[in-house]
């Protein structure tokens, strides 16, 4: 394993119209580093996570994945090729699921491999029924999503993202739409792709989990990366006041 | 009510209404390739396809469909368009309901979870493969009772084309009337068969959403 971050973000700026919401951010993800990327509402880590698979674009600044600049400036036909490329390789989770509503789980789960020429169907189908297993859900194959739960949908979405075999995982809130009892299912399937080491950026409101599998938490506030460091260090001893007054008033509320 | 005369002349009525089904028909399909065309159009990024669709919308649902088939029928053959009355009618028809089903099939696509293009998108799939396999399959099944609504707008409206002497049910109509004198019973006539026509296309548009709908 190389010891070059195969995410490296340098002085990222982003502004929504007038609105600066990423103020220059720098970061480094090793291969397999789990990074947990935690803040209030409206920090812009969110943001940030969007502007990595290019769901964003940016004002300024430089994304690279894998050694390659994400953010390159091409013409629109290129661009659109060079990001599919990319983005094969980058698996994403969202908030509210985002399953295909009009394909079964197993057809979420094979339609892009398929699609992108990466497998045949047989093979794609083959691939599909582990991944679903895997994520506790062999016999939800053939359920369209609206037959699932929360946590069953999520668990879908994350073997979908996975056929693409993606060198990172990007999750964005992804226990944030669900109940609070089908949250522990969900955790668990990103736990066990932790300690599979795949490289991971995690946003979460979940602290308790973020220090669980995490091996570094950046805390983000007003569009700048206040503070970082391993997980025990950030929780027991910030440094920051604007980092204090976060972790007490999560963890007093 | 003259009941005796309506027996007598029920069965022209339904020849006359067989041509207003297939007028409308036809124009049903002209409007759906139309509008499918100029709504995908719509939505392009490419302002050269976007512009057209939106003055072709503006156009033909600004203007009374009345006018736009007598400068095709009548206005045609001054610059060197000689159409039938049945041929006029068709496109006439077609190209006014296309501009509403453009907006109908633009709205369904656009009524599709701005999510599912990102979770397409994010997969590595591109735009037009995240068109096809993602946003018009849903979209699809949103559309249909849209394009429902318009279908039935058509046959109804369809009517007009009686102005340019094509034989339909309204044509039909007046004709008895100029020789019965019995306008209350030829016009209830006529009605009752467009009547039979709209509820078959609703009752149909009806199943095929109910087939198509997603399980929710």
């Amino acid at each position: 394993m190389s010891n070059d971050p195969i995410i490296r973000i340098k002085d990222l700026h982003k502004s929504f119209g007038p609105v600066e919401v990423l103020k220059g951010i720098d970061m480094d993800v090793a291969p397999g580093q789990i990074v947990a990327l935690i803040g209030p509402s409206g920090s812009g880590k969110s943001t940030l996570l969007r502007t990595i698979n290019q769901l964003e674009d940016v004002t300024s600044g430089e994304i690279f994945f894998d050694g390659a600049l994400v953010n390159r400036d091409l013409p629109h036909r290129q661009r659109e090729k060079h990001l599919n490329r990319l983005r094969q390789d980058i698996g994403m989770v969202f908030q509210h699921f985002n399953l295909f509503p009009h394909l079964t789980a197993i057809e979420n789960v094979t339609m892009a491999p398929v699609l992108l020429g990466r497998q045949t169907k047989t093979q794609a189908l083959a691939e599909a029924r582990a991944l679903l297993e895997k994520v506790g859900l062999s016999d939800r194959a053939d359920y369209y999503p609206s037959r699932l739960s929360g946590g069953q949908k999520q668990r879908v979405a994350i073997a979908r993202a996975l056929a693409m075999n993606p060198k990172a995982m990007l999750f964005d809130e992804v226990t944030s739409a669900l109940d609070p009892e089908l949250v522990g299912e969900v955790n668990k399937v990103m736990k066990q792709l932790a300690q599979e080491h795949m490289t991971m950026i995690i946003v979460t409101h979940e602290l308790r989990f973020a220090s669980d599998v995490a091996d570094h938490v950046v805390f983000m506030a007003d569009g700048v990366v206040v503070e970082e460091g391993p997980p025990d260090a950030l929780f027991r001893a910030p440094q920051h006041e604007r980092t204090k007054a976060f972790l007490q008033q999560v963890f007093e509320g | 009510m003259d009941f005796a005369l309506i027996a007598k002349v029920w069965t022209f009525f339904a020849a006359a209404a067989w041509v207003t089904l297939q007028i409308s028909a036809l124009a049903i399909c002209l409007g759906l390739c139309l509008g499918f065309a100029a709504a995908l159009a719509s939505i392009s990024r490419n302002v050269l396809l976007r512009f057209p669709a939106r003055v072709y919308v503006s156009i033909f649902r600004g203007t009374p469909a009345l006018i736009q088939l007598f400068l095709l029928y009548y206005g045609g053959p001054q610059i060197g368009l000689q159409l039938g009355p049945f041929e006029a009618g068709v496109i006439g028809l077609g190209i006014n309901i296309g501009a509403y089903m453009t907006e109908s099939i633009r709205g369904a696509i656009l009524a599709v979870e701005k999510g599912q293009m990102e979770a397409a998108r994010c997969l590595g799939l591109g735009h037009v493969q995240s068109m096809r396999n993602v946003i018009l399959p849903q979209a699809l099944r949103l559309m249909v009772r849209p394009l429902g609504v318009n279908a039935v707008a058509l046959i109804k409206g369809s009517a007009i084309v009686s102005t340019i002497s094509v034989v339909e049910l309204t044509y039909t109509a007046h004709r008895y009337i100029s020789s019965t004198y019995k306008p209350f019973e030829m016009f209830i006539l006529a009605s009752l068969f467009y009547l039979v026509i709209v509820s078959v296309v609703s009752f149909a548009v009806n199943r095929i959403d109910e087939r198509v709908a997603l399980e929710s």
